[in-house]
C-alpha cells in the first residue's frame, strides 16, 4: 500500500515542478538567488544519494581496500569522467564490483 | 491552429539519436526498481505517472534502505527541481499557448526533450512551429522511455540476486553526477554533499540526505561568490 502512496506523492510533486512556471501568471519572475541555487541542486542531491552506498556500511564510515563497493564506484567515476557514457559507467562499475568481490 | 507537420518531423528526427541514450537508462531504471523490491505493476505505474528516471532510481535505492514515504517524496522534490528551471525557460516560448497545451508540455518535459528543443529555439528564435517541434521530439522520447522501462521490469524480474544489479542505481547516479562537475563551485557542492551525508548518517529517517543537499547547495553558492 505504501508504495502507491509514495508513487502518488512523487507524481504530484514532479508534475507540479514541471508545470510551475508554465502555469504561473506572466507577471511572476524567478528570484535570482533561487535561479543560482537551482544550478547546484542536481550535483548536491545526486551525490548525497550515491555517496553513502560507497562510503558507509551499516551507517559507519567504511574506507579501505576491502570495501568492494568503494573500489567499484571509483572505477565507475573514472569511466564517467573519461567517457561520459551512462551505459559504459554502469557496465564498468558492475564488472568491477564482481571482479573485486572475487579478488577480495 | 494549423499543425505544422514539417516541424513535427524535424523534431522527430532530432530525437532519434537521443533514443540511444534513453533506452539503456530506461532498462536500467526498470531493472533497479524491481531489483529493490517494487512490484512490477507499481514500477510501471511510476514510470507513467512520475516519468522521471533519476527520481525513480533514487526511490528504488531509498526504499531498499527502508526510507519512509514522506522522505522519498521530499527527495523526489529535490531531484526533480531541475524541471522548475526547465519550465521557467520553456515559459518564454510557450506562454502564448492555451493552458491545455502548456499542461501537456509540462508532462512531456524531460532532460533530453528540453535540451533538444532549447538548442533548436536558440537557433530559430522566431520559429512559429515551436509546439510541433517540442511534440515531435517529446512523443517518441516518451514512447521509447516507457517501452525501455517495461523491458527492464520484465528482465529484472528474472535476474538472480547474485548478479547484484541493484548496484546499477548508485552507478547510474555517478554517471549523471560526473558530467555536471564542470567548474570548481560544482565540485565543491558535490564534495560538501558527500562529506555531509556521511557525517550526518546517524540522523533518523535518512534526514542526512536533505541536510547534505542543503549543505551542497550552500557551499556551491559560496564558492561561486568567492570566484567572482
Amino acid at each position: 500500500m505504501s508504495i502507491w502512496l509514495t508513487l502518488a506523492g512523487m507524481a504530484v510533486v514532479t508534475y507540479a515542478l514541471r508545470a510551475s512556471f508554465l502555469v504561473l501568471p506572466q507577471s511572476v519572475g524567478t528570484p535570482p538567488l533561487l535561479r543560482r541555487a537551482l544550478r547546484y541542486v542536481p550535483a548536491a542531491v545526486l551525490t548525497a544519494i550515491w555517496a553513502p552506498e560507497l562510503l558507509l556500511q551499516d551507517q559507519v564510515l567504511y574506507l579501505g581496500l576491502e570495501n568492494e563497493k568503494l573500489l567499484a564506484g571509483s572505477v565507475a567515476i573514472a569511466v564517467a569522467w573519461r567517457w561520459r557514457l551512462t551505459s559504459a559507467t554502469i557496465a564498468a562499475g558492475l564488472a568491477a564490483l564482481h571482479l573485486f568481490h572475487w579478488l577480495i | 491552429m494549423a499543425f505544422d507537420r514539417t516541424t513535427f518531423s524535424q523534431g522527430f528526427r532530432a530525437s532519434l539519436p537521443v533514443l540511444l541514450g534513453i533506452v539503456p537508462f530506461g532498462v536500467i531504471t526498470g531493472v533497479a526498481m524491481v531489483a529493490s523490491g517494487i512490484a512490477p505493476l507499481a514500477a510501471m505505474a511510476m514510470s507513467v505517472f512520475v516519468f522521471a528516471g533519476a527520481s525513480m532510481v533514487a526511490t528504488a535505492q531509498l526504499l531498499s534502505q527502508g526510507t519512509p514515504a514522506a522522505l522519498i517524496i521530499l527527495a523526489t522534490l529535490f531531484i526533480n527541481m531541475r524541471f522548475m528551471m526547465y519550465s521557467a525557460s520553456l515559459r518564454l516560448h510557450f506562454m502564448h499557448l492555451p493552458l491545455r497545451w502548456r499542461l501537456a508540455i509540462a508532462y512531456l518535459q524531460a532532460d533530453n526533450v528540453y535540451g533538444l528543443t532549447l538548442a533548436r529555439f536558440s537557433e530559430h528564435s522566431g520559429d512559429p512551429g515551436k509546439l510541433e517541434y517540442f511534440l515531435g521530439a517529446g512523443i517518441p522520447i516518451w514512447l521509447a522511455w516507457q517501452a525501455a522501462v517495461l523491458a527492464g521490469i520484465l528482465i529484472g524480474a528474472g535476474v538472480p540476486a547474485s548478479w547484484r544489479l541493484e548496484f546499477a542505481a548508485p552507478l547510474a547516479f555517478i554517471a549523471m553526477t560526473v558530467p555536471l562537475l564542470r567548474d570548481r563551485a560544482m565540485v565543491a557542492a558535490a564534495l560538501a554533499a558527500a562529506v555531509t551525508v556521511v557525517a550526518t548518517s546517524g540522523l533518523p529517517l535518512r534526514l542526512n540526505l536533505i541536510v547534505a543537499a542543503g549543505a551542497g547547495i550552500a557551499v556551491g553558492l559560496l564558492f561561486e561568490r568567492k570566484a567572482r
